[in-house]
């Protein structure tokens, strides 16, 4: 492992944004597109608030959400994972959970996408869950850059 | 998440600006609502995305959320400038095939 960072947050909607920006402020050692970038910070946002809203029924500051983040360079391309943890109360039945526009909460106006679009716009997904005892996902996100000569002067 | 508004005769333009996430979304929903009730009578509503500094899913909710209220008062929802991320998510969800793209 080359590089990596763990953040601890409380389980409260407005650390959303604080979530995705510093995982994005850390995958920069990366030298990302703007196009990766945001692809991150979308995946983020989506596991971080279902930490908040569904494993933690809506929030709570006395309850945590981590986010872990690991740098891989034995590829071609480096690769970003990140983990984000809850101990909330899991999902039952994960593999209906990942059906495009499935939702617990329709009445909410939640639209069911938050998995697909961490599966579409990231390279690795997988969940585990157990229910009473939280969710875990895990994501990896290759980092091909804009402009690998420049990576390369920088690097040397 | 702001949202800034104009009405030029039969349509309403509004102009939101700042992050839409799952924090942000009950603000914006309230202020749009409030502007459905009040523009009831015009004939189409422009969604002006130029200003989102990012969405998520959150922003697809919003959405069709709006397309259902305004839709009851017989107003057509329209999306205007999405960023290349927000166009990404919306494509990908089939939100255009209810809310036209401009």
């Amino acid at each position: 492992m080359e590089n990596c960072m763990k953040l601890e947050i409380a389980a409260l909607s407005e650390n959303e944004s604080f979530a995705r920006s510093a995982v994005a402020a850390f995958a920069l050692t990366l030298n990302p597109t703007l196009g990766e970038l945001s692809d991150i910070k979308t995946a983020v946002s989506e596991a971080v608030t279902n930490c908040i809203v569904h494993g933690y029924k809506g929030g709570n500051k006395s309850e945590k959400v981590w986010i872990e983040c690991s740098v891989d360079k034995s590829g071609e391309a480096g690769e970003l994972h990140i983990t984000v943890t809850d101990n909330g109360c899991g999902i039952d039945d994960v593999e209906r959970a990942l059906t495009p526009f499935f939702t617990t909460l329709e009445a909410e106006e939640r639209s069911g996408m938050g998995f697909t679009i961490m599966q579409t716009f990231m390279n690795g997904f997988s969940v585990t869950s157990k229910a009473g005892e939280g969710t875990k996902v895990e994501m990896r996100k290759k980092i091909v850059g804009e402009n690998v000569g420049s990576r390369e002067r920088l690097d040397a | 998440m702001k949202l800034i508004s104009n009405r030029q005769k039969d349509e309403l333009y509004v102009k939101l600006s700042g992050e839409l996430d799952e924090h942000s979304a009950a603000l914006a929903r309230r202020e749009a609502d409030r502007l459905a009730d009040s523009n009831a009578d015009c004939g189409r509503v422009v969604f002006d995305l130029a200003d989102v500094s990012f969405m998520d899913s959150t922003g697809i909710g919003f959405l069709i959320g709006r397309y259902k209220k305004f839709n009851r008062y017989g107003v057509k929802v329209c999306v205007a400038n999405p960023s290349q991320g927000t166009d990404k998510i919306l494509s990908m969800s089939g939100v255009y095939s209810l809310i036209r793209k401009l």
